[in-house]
């Protein structure tokens, strides 16, 4: 919009113009709608300071009761001692998060290539908005299909399989429910790999194509050319981890239907159940009868504010600065 | 020699794990897709769409109350956030000279990263905890998930209006103000339309705020300060309880969410030929 500001119509200096008076009257329509427009999207800054005081003063009843010991506690009884801690929730969190991460990347990177180096540029397309399509899916709909579906197969076609072959190992032994940390933790994966992997082919496929030219030339395969595309993109990639870590760590609705909602500060094994810091705020926040309870509720919502906030920044801020890099020099 | 058929079989070997990978990623999304298509379809009838919710041990029923509340909760939430939206991007697109623009656009970032979850919270303590468990308290919160979408989309469809069309109208001796709204967002009318509609689809799918400001509701509207149904929510209740009658209901539900939501999805992409 510069050349608009440096039009001399507009900003010349009406003041000195006495007889354009009328101009001015003409012109003063469009401070207004500036400063309508300001104030609209100047909006965005209250709405974030009230999200931030409301979550604070909201747990506020929890965090003078309890203090440091909220986040460090293993004891949830809202009916008999009114203790809370939330320590088995986060790490419930963590872990389901961490198995989303461990089994969506590589399928999100995968994806991310087939889409930028591996599919024609029109199947491509096609492609890209199935995926797309898949990110549109409303996340109680793979709950109700995490049920009826995901967690009979797994029950019965994949974890007794794991389970003789893995079984040795304390992780894979243990009663197999069907819903469990592995189960929400496959949820969750599904649930990341259309954004990651759409964020992973923005990345790929703005990578100049000089860099794939050069190495080709040496007589590089495709694969040696797309290692030299990743490591290209190295920072964005993780930057996009980043960014499913995110998404995985606020998922409510599918993780509650399928993890079991057990509370518990560890799971005797992959196939136990377990919860995590939404799927407690989900259940619990409307059946909260006492303020204290209900503080401690929303204090695990700050929490997850907190936790959200520090990882979206950082992701946006490496995946900003590696696309502005990577196209500063495709300029050049 | 060897060497080189080494770098023959990895290479065909990352080009299969590759494919492997797409496939994997899309297997979910037929799998879903086919699966509410055939379990809805014992769903789906006459009754489903003009009767309520059914009580305990009722056979039949519907989700019109639901389809009612949905409508009324997306038309209230967008009555809030369109209108946030669309200036917001109005500000970020013509007057991007502003120092201010760089730390909205920055804010809006980190408010769409926000878990909707959270969000819920946020309408309950500043709304719920006041009025009670009501629509307005899930409108709220749902505006508040619309308003980054709005903004981006229409941000990003002003953008792409030429600088050139503009100029003209301001060589033609209109003031900027006017330009902007008669010129420059009626040539961008479409995309508009569109990023409102995505943000629409993206609310009609969202249970998790609406589950904590006004939670299950069995009955029709019945004013903005008492809950609404909703058919997300509605899916997630129907699905955890133990009736077989309500578990076909979630997934007709689920069905018609669907429908809606990949209907918005699909008729908006084919509507700008992929431009958003």
């Amino acid at each position: 919009m510069k050349s608009l500001q440096k039009n001399p119509f507009i900003f010349s200096n009406l003041n000195n113009i006495k007889s354009i008076s009328r101009l001015k009257n003409y012109f003063k329509g469009d401070d207004i709608f500036k400063l309508v427009n300001a104030l609209f999207a100047s909006s965005i800054f209250l709405l974030l300071g009230l999200m931030v005081y409301e979550l604070i003063k909201g747990s506020w009843l929890s965090i003078q009761t309890f203090g440091l010991n909220f986040i460090v506690g293993t004891k949830w009884d809202p009916a008999v001692s009114k203790v809370f801690g939330a320590l088995p929730l986060i790490l419930g969190t963590l872990v389901t998060s961490t198995i989303a991460l461990l089994i969506g990347i590589p399928i999100s990177l995968g994806v991310g290539l087939a889409l930028s180096e591996y599919l024609p540029k029109k199947i491509g397309f096609i492609v890209s908005f199935f995926v797309e399509l898949l990110a549109a899916v409303p996340s109680v709909i793979y709950g109700l299909w995490g049920i009826f579906v995901l967690i009979p197969f797994l029950r019965h076609h994949v974890y007794p399989y794991l389970q003789i072959v893995f079984g040795f190992i304390p992780l894979f032994s243990g009663t197999i429910y069907g819903g469990g940390v592995l189960t929400g933790g496959i949820v969750l994966a599904i649930m990341i790999i259309p954004t990651v992997s759409a964020v992973m082919r923005d990345l790929f496929s703005i990578v100049p194509i000089s860099q794939r030219e050069a190495i080709i030339a040496l007589g590089a395969t495709k694969w040696e050319t797309t290692k030299i595309v990743i490591s290209y993109a190295r920072s964005g990639v993780i930057g996009a981890v980043i960014l499913g870590l995110g998404r995985a760590v606020g998922e409510t609705m599918a993780i509650t239907m399928v993890i079991g909602n057990k509370f518990q500060i560890w799971p005797s094994s992959l196939f136990d159940a377990w919860y995590t810091m939404a799927a407690i705020i989900a259940n619990e926040l409307l059946e909260a009868t006492y303020d204290l309870y209900i503080s401690a509720l929303i204090n695990i919502g700050l929490i997850l504010l907190f936790v959200t906030l520090i990882i979206n920044i950082l992701a946006r801020l490496i995946v900003w600065r590696t696309l502005k890099l990577t196209r500063g020099i495709a300029r050049e | 020699m060897d060497y080189y058929k080494l770098r023959i079989v990895k290479n065909r070997l990352m080009q299969f794990l590759v494919y492997l990978a797409l496939f994997s990623a899309l297997v979910p999304l037929f799998s879903i897709l086919y699966e509410v298509v055939v379990k809805s379809f014992s769903a789906i009838n006459i009754e489903f769409f003009i009767k309520p919710t059914p009580t305990v041990g009722e056979i039949g029923g519907g989700v019109a109350n639901a389809i009612q509340g949905t409508l009324i909760t997306i038309g209230f939430a967008s009555l809030i956030g369109v209108p946030i939206g669309l200036m917001s991007g109005i500000f970020l697109s013509e007057y991007s000279e502003s120092k201010l623009s760089i730390s909205i656009r920055f804010l809006h970032d980190v408010l769409s990263g926000v878990p909707s979850i959270v969000i819920g919270v946020f309408a309950y303590a500043l709304i719920t905890r006041s009025i009670g468990f009501s629509v307005t308290a899930a409108a709220f919160a749902l505006a508040v998930i619309m308003i980054p979408i709005v903004t981006r989309t229409t941000e990003e469809a002003l953008k792409l209006v030429p600088m050139s069309i503009r100029e003209a109208a301001i060589a033609l001796g209109i003031p900027r103000w006017k330009t902007i709204i008669t010129v420059v967002l009626s040539s961008a009318k479409r995309s508009i339309i569109t990023g409102i509609l995505l943000s629409i689809a993206r609310i009609a799918g969202e249970s998790a705020p609406v589950l904590v400001t006004m939670g299950f509701w069995r009955w029709w509207f019945a004013g903005l300060n008492r809950p609404v149904a909703n058919l997300a929510l509605n899916i997630f209740v129907f699905a955890m309880s133990p009736f077989e009658n309500w578990i076909t209901l979630a997934w007709g539900s689920a069905f018609v969410l669907i429908l809606l939501i990949l209907g918005i999805s699909i008729a908006t992409r084919v509507f700008t030929k992929g431009r958003c």
